[in-house]
């Protein structure tokens, strides 16, 4: 196991264990968490953050952001209900959706590697057109007739558990997303892509193209992403998912990627979000309001660029001594 | 061997038997070493002899475990860099590191400027002093220009300003010519030799032996952390002093095997790459060790960087084994059989903080697969065998690259290259900051390529090693190729001709 892989391992397990302690004390202490109902609710209000963190950590980890994906979300979503009120079949518009998440990405994809442009600034541009464009899409209509198999798959639960139905089809992505990034040739040159994109470069790793792919991947899983929201809470607006970015980017920080590319697991991301999720779930259950939930999520935004950096500069200080003992010359 | 007995004058800053350990390593042991006033006093070793950690000791930033440090005689005791340099102690490194938007004066006397009347900072008196510290190392530079755009050169010259505007008497230079041109080198060494005379000792540290010949009075060697000798360089040679070094007979330092060469391996016809470099056309057949020579800035290292697709060129072709390869695109490059061992290994050649495993690996990602996954097994076993066959030296192989010496970093660079099985190999500056003992090794290793029927194409900046090492020399001055010399009449004076456009093409 690699040097930058054994200390993110460590950031990931710092996480892990606190999700496993705040599930514990939330079992414990907190009134009405334990049961079916909520456990679901959680998991389901969680699904969308972790959907999108898949790519988004693939993405952090080869040293880009993308911060329109809630914009894109809710772009498709309002597309959906769009033409689900034009009479359009919904088979028909969930693919349309989902290739319109593809274009959403192609277009942050192209501004950053053809035109150069840094990713944050590029897709914080988009985040305001692609919410426009919503805007100008459905207005301030909010269609919620839509057929009950489909929101029964996005609101239904697995047979007498508490786990969602659509937590399967989250585990296959997930299974695949973990084994991109750590097991595929492609997930090896994300690493090298994000540590060093001049070595890279002279690796032989098509960068461009590289970055360009996750981008459209990004869309992508943004636009299923939007469609599951519109489905599961039944209703498609042009405002669905706003601010679904700063918890996805904070969720994926806090699991350890490291905001400058090259460092992270899939695990630890993905421990992140719901870590989140639960710190979300548990909040409300105690009364505290949406306005400080937020003010919390943006806390621990800070708090997870900040955490793995001293984790690393504490076992970068033990590296240091490790070699101070066998000196160079 | 026995230490000279001390006629002259008084050492300025001596070691007394210091030994320092990290851990389990010694890293000194019982070193003695003098610095007599006004003597340029050279300090060799490999990687690894312990010449950083002894430095270190006389800047201040190690204490010895035993052992003293003496000052005028007087034992001494640093608490840290800045009792060093309060006592006279000034250290310029290889990579200086001035405040860019500052102006030279400024860098100076950052933090201690002359004042006037209300605390305000005299730019007058600032830039006389400045100007006055110019003229006694007899540079010509401007007190006012910012530090932004000065070369390398220039900002050594303004620390070695700086470490005079603190009455340092004792400079240590850790491989200041590392990064320098030729002319650069000689007005260093120009100020290096004025400092001597005004009663200064230099302590010098390069892997340029002739650099030490021709600068330095005396030799303190170090071999694994103790010293070997301290003696006058007059009379001794160069394989004198790697002998010391290596502590054994040094195989040639420039082992070319006499190969009969081959079929045209790499072709290039009129490549241009508008304002970087015009018309260039040569061919490196198999088993030729072809040497591009040239200065810094005539366009050596963007004509190797266009042909293996790192950069676009505007016009010409790049043939291997035939096989045309499309502009900018060093996978395909790379599928041809193209490898380019690049000039900067720390930002081109190597994720640092990568393992070395992974970065000899990433060479071959498209070999070591299984079902679409990364065969970890086939990726150990093949980073760890091009590992021993290079002989890296490292702890284990999962350690991050940053953590090899410098020699080290570029065995992997190498394996990692060799392992695809290159049918041509670019190598730019291939030993720049390498010691001599694996200097050697890499022209070992490039002269047995060639003998295994790969085109060697070597830049190179070092002129004893492209005379040494190249069956044919090409040399670039300005962007374009101005001569193709044979080894057979390849010299220091027929190439720098070349180089410097007084050659007729």
């Amino acid at each position: 196991m690699s040097e930058s892989l054994t200390r993110a391992v460590r950031w990931d397990t710092v996480v892990g264990a606190l999700l496993i302690v705040l599930l514990l004390l939330s079992f414990g202490f907190v009134d009405g968490f334990g049961n079916a109902l909520n456990l679901s609710f959680l998991i389901g209000n969680t699904l969308p953050i972790a959907l999108i963190a898949l790519p988004m950590t693939l993405l952090v980890v080869c040293g880009e952001i993308d911060l329109s994906v809630a914009s894109t979300a809710g772009l498709s979503g309002a597309v959906l209900g769009k033409l689900w009120n034009e009479g359009m079949a919904i088979e028909t518009i969930i693919p349309l959706c989902l290739l319109l998440g593809v274009v959403c990405g192609v277009v942050n994809g192209l501004l950053v590697t053809r035109l150069g442009l840094p990713s944050l600034a590029v897709t914080i541009g988009t985040l305001a057109a692609y919410r426009g464009l919503a805007q100008i899409v459905l207005g301030s209509d909010a269609v919620t007739d839509f057929p009950s198999r489909y929101l029964d798959f996005a609101s239904g639960r697995l047979g007498g558990t508490f786990l969602p139905q659509a937590f399967l089809p989250f585990l296959v992505l997930l299974a695949i997303a973990v084994l991109v990034l750590h097991a595929t040739p492609f997930g090896r040159r994300l690493f090298a892509v994000g540590a060093s994109e001049e070595a890279a470069r002279f690796a032989g790793i098509r960068v461009k193209r590289t970055k360009l792919l996750l981008f459209v991947a990004t869309g992508f899983m943004s636009s299923l992403t939007g469609v599951f929201w519109v489905l599961h809470y039944a209703s498609a607006r042009y405002d669905n998912a706003t601010g679904l970015e700063l918890s996805v980017v904070a969720a994926v920080l806090l699991g350890g990627i490291d905001f400058d590319g090259g460092r992270g697991t899939l695990g630890g991301a993905i421990a992140g979000v719901f870590l989140l999720g639960a710190l979300q779930n548990v909040m409300s259950l105690l009364n505290v309001s949406a306005q400080s939930q937020i003010v919390v999520t943006g806390v621990l935004l800070v708090v997870s660029v900040l955490g793995p950096r001293v984790a690393r500069q504490i076992s970068v200080a033990r590296v240091a001594r490790r070699a101070a003992s066998t000196p160079t010359s | 061997m026995t230490h000279p007995p001390d006629t002259g004058p008084a050492p300025v800053l001596a070691l007394r038997g210091v030994s320092k350990s990290f851990g389990a390593v010694r890293a000194l042991r019982d070193v003695s070493l003098e610095l007599l006033p006004g003597e340029v006093h050279a300090l060799a070793g490999e990687n690894g002899a312990g010449k950083s950690t002894l430095i270190k000791t006389l800047a201040g930033v190690h204490r010895p475990d035993t052992g003293q440090v003496l000052l005028d005689g007087e034992s001494v005791v640093f608490h840290g860099p800045g009792d060093a340099r309060d006592a006279g102690i000034a250290v310029i490194y290889q990579e200086p590191t001035l405040f860019p938007d500052l102006s030279i004066a400024e860098n100076i006397f950052m933090g201690r400027q002359p004042r006037r009347a209300l605390r305000r900072i005299d730019h007058k008196a600032t830039r006389a002093a400045t100007a006055a510290l110019m003229k006694r190392l007899g540079v010509d530079l401007d007190p006012d220009r910012p530090a932004r755009g000065l070369s390398i050169a220039d900002q050594q010259i303004v620390e070695i300003a700086k470490a005079l505007s603190f009455d340092a008497r004792v400079l240590i230079m850790d491989e200041p010519t590392a990064a320098l041109t030729g002319s650069e080198v000689a007005r260093l060494f120009g100020v290096v030799r004025t400092l001597g005379e005004q009663g200064a000792a230099v302590l010098f540290i390069s892997h340029r032996l002739e650099e030490i010949f021709r600068i330095c009075h005396r030799v303190t060697t170090l071999r694994d952390g103790a010293r070997i000798a301290c003696e006058p360089l007059d009379g001794m040679t160069e394989d004198d002093l790697v002998r010391r070094m290596v502590g054994r007979e040094l195989a040639e330092l420039y082992p070319k095997q006499e190969v009969e060469p081959g079929q045209v391996a790499l072709r290039v016809r009129r490549l241009t790459r508008e304002g970087v470099f015009t018309d260039v056309s040569f061919e490196v057949r198999r088993g030729e060790i072809v040497g591009l020579a040239g200065l810094v800035g005539a366009g050596r290292t963007e004509v190797a960087r266009a042909v293996f697709g790192v950069d676009r060129w505007d016009a010409g072709e790049v043939e291997v084994d035939g096989r045309r390869l499309t502009g900018g695109a060093p996978s395909t490059a790379m599928a041809a059989g193209l490898a380019l061992v690049p000039e900067d290994r720390r930002a081109q050649g190597l994720v640092m903080d990568m393992s070395i495993e992974r970065n000899i690996g990433l060479t071959g990602l498209r070999t070591t697969v299984r079902a679409g996954l990364v065969d970890r097994g086939a990726e150990r076993s093949r980073s760890l065998d091009w590992a021993v066959r290079l002989r890296v030296k490292y702890a284990r192989i999962a350690d991050a690259v940053g953590t090899l010496s410098g020699g080290n970093q570029q065995k992997v660079v190498l394996a990692k290259w060799l392992a695809t099985g290159p049918r041509v190999i670019i190598v730019d500056e291939p030993t720049r900051g390498i010691d001599v003992g694996t200097k050697a090794e890499v022209h070992r290793l490039l002269s047995q390529l060639a003998a295994e029927g790969v085109a060697v194409l070597m830049i190179s900046s070092d002129l004893p090693e492209i005379l040494g090492m190249a069956d044919r020399v090409l040399v670039m001055h300005e962007g374009r190729i101005t001569a193709e010399i044979p080894r057979s009449e390849a010299t220091e004076e027929t190439v720098m001709a070349a180089a410097t456009g007084r050659a007729a093409a």
